[in-house]
């Protein structure tokens, strides 16, 4: 029973990483109709972002974590202007390689300053307490807090502001979003902007919890959180959450359970059963039909 | 400003009453034009859908723009709009905006209902109304005027939580009216707003166009419907492909035998 606990602890940690990186592709999905790549590797810049607060600028937590998002969103505006916003009237394949392109570049810039793996120090003196056999560290505590709250955030901003109208409306049709005075180029960079802060929180959180990091990490984290936005629905907010969260507990249930080799392989057969049952996700429902 | 006008109507003479585009007809002078559009070029790719038109619109008045499908009527709004590339001038109360964004445009106080109406289906119809204001400050007034469409559009006060996409095509066509109301716009682009809808609604629908114009805003209307259209407007522009091909008062258009016969079955 504790195991189980412990594992279900484990669970909510990948899993509001998770969801904190599917976010950004849902966002991006949900106002462009575009998969953006390069997301993975905004997280694993994130990360990165980390190390260098952590090491040479040795920066406490919170300045930290403002680092790596800021530094992350600001990746995230000038990709979109210098490499998508060209091809916005592009066909959708090739703002896909150049996203693609966009993730190579970044990978390889990180490896010219970074050519082997790194340890991130510990930012957080963190405790630990044990209850009933459970072991929760402050790290996972903070890290679920956090991730939590960011996604509350995000999603009063979505659904209760102008701003969230107004992607939620150039979701729906940019040239009308235009025509009734939307701003349509700077919500659009916003939407990129909030996507990559969200990526590089996940990757500064990840960075603390798995110390260990090196610049091709976004890839598999990546497309793993790319899956979870798409089981989630993708373009749906809290379907990008609810994804998150339940590739997560999969993935670790799977190994804590089941042989551990099997783990991607049992994991991904499980979502994309899931995606057979409900082909838009669990939260995404066919666009209704435009009158 | 009636010293201005004495003054014009002493130098012109005679009051001339045909040309619409004489900018000293009735002692108009150029600041009781909203809109004007000189030399007016879109193309698409190697076609050019309008091949350099001018017309205006004066303030306080409601023109008709008709002409059959394809003659280049939503082009020209879009390009007003500023969502559509274009070469030639337009002015709007006096100043070019043709280099303005579409965003900029709406907060000088141009709004459009565009063809199809351009709901947003997956927002309720409160939110439709209020993504509308995104250009406004005065939060108190914005409120004021949700009231006031609501009270122009009972239908949409009772469904205001319901979203767009469920709405029935005439309580769309009222929302998209709203919607354009809420920007408080001087001059409210109308793209076929009555298309699709039964005759009793379009009567109702042009009923509501008329009391908005009366209230002071002026209307710029496109129309298949170009009688119903033409009987409402001071004045008309026929289009033909690309091409302003007759121009008049309203009742001078909705009486000629040529549009008659092209336009009015
Ligand atoms: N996006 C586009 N790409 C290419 N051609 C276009 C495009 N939009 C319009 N056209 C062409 O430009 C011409 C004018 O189109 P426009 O929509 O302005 O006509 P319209 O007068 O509004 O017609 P309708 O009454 O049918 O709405 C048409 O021949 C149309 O095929
Ligand atoms: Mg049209």
């Amino acid at each position: 029973m504790a195991y189980l606990f412990q594992q279900i602890l484990n669970a909510l940690q990948l899993g509001s990483i998770y969801a904190l990186i599917a976010l950004g592709y849902t966002m991006v999905y949900g106002i462009m109709t575009m998969i953006n790549f390069a997301h993975g590797d905004i997280f694993m810049v994130g990360a990165f972002l980390c190390f260098v607060a952590a090491t040479v600028l040795g920066l406490p937590f919170i300045p930290a974590l403002l680092l790596s998002m800021t530094g992350c969103a600001l990746l995230g505006v000038v990709i979109e202007r210098l490499a998508y916003k060209p091809l916005r009237n592009a066909p959708r394949v090739s703002a896909v390689i150049t996203a693609l392109g966009v993730g190579l570049v970044l990978e390889h810039l990180t490896l010219v300053f970074s050519p082997y793996p790194r340890h991130v120090p510990a930012l957080w003196s963190s405790a630990t307490w044990h209850v009933g056999g459970v072991t929760l560290s402050s790290l996972q505590a903070l890290i679920i807090v956090l991730s939590v709250l960011l996604m509350v955030l995000l999603d009063w901003l979505v659904r209760r502001t102008m701003l969230g109208l107004a992607i939620r409306a150039i979701s729906w049709d940019r040239t009308v979003a235009a025509i009734m005075g939307v701003p349509v180029d700077a919500v659009i960079s916003l939407t990129f902007a909030i996507g990559a802060a969200l990526g590089g929180a996940a990757g500064f959180l990840y960075a603390l919890a798995y110390p260990v990091i090196d610049p091709y990490m976004g890839v598999i984290v990546g497309w793993k959180a790319f899956i979870a936005a798409v089981v989630g629905g993708i373009g749906n907010v809290r379907g990008a959450m609810l994804g998150g969260f339940i590739l997560g507990a999969v993935e670790i249930m799977v190994a804590a359970f089941l042989p551990s080799t099997y783990r991607d392989l049992i994991a991904f057969a499980l979502l994309f059963t899931l995606l057979i049952l409900k082909p838009y996700g669990l939260l995404g429902q066919p666009r209704p039909q435009k009158v | 400003m009636t010293e201005n006008r004495r003054q014009m109507t002493d130098k012109a003479g005679t009051v001339k009453t045909e040309s619409p585009i004489n900018k000293s007809v009735n002692g108009m002078n150029a600041s009781d034009i909203i809109l004007e559009v000189r030399d007016l070029r879109v193309r698409y790719g190697h076609i050019e859908a309008v091949q350099g038109i001018s017309f205006e619109v004066r303030t306080g008045e409601i023109v008709a723009l008709v002409g059959a499908n394809g003659a280049g009527k939503s082009s020209t709004l879009r390009a007003i709009s500023g969502v559509l590339p274009f070469s030639g001038e337009i002015l709007f109360e006096g100043q070019p905006i043709h280099r303005l964004g579409s965003a900029a445009i709406v907060a000088r106080g141009i709004a459009q209902v565009p063809e199809g109406r351009g709901i947003f289906g997956n927002l309720t119809v409160q939110e439709n109304l209020k993504l509308a204001t995104w250009n406004r400050r005065d939060r108190r007034a914005v409120k004021d005027d949700l009231r006031h469409v609501f009270d122009l559009f009972p239908r949409l006060a009772e469904r205001r939580q319901q979203l767009g996409g469920t709405l029935s095509g005439g309580e769309q066509q009222m929302l998209a009216i709203a919607r354009a109301l809420m920007t408080r716009a001087k001059l409210l682009l109308l793209d076929e707003p009555s298309m699709g809808l039964a005759p009793m609604l379009v009567r109702e629908i042009f009923r509501i166009l008329q009391d908005i114009n009366q209230a002071g805003t002026s209307l710029l209307l496109v129309e298949q419907n170009a009688l119903m259209a033409l009987k409402v407007a001071s004045h008309g522009y026929v289009l033909e492909t690309g091409h302003i091909v007759m121009h008049g008062t309203g009742r001078e258009l909705a009486d000629h035998p040529r549009v008659k016969e092209a336009y009015l079955g």
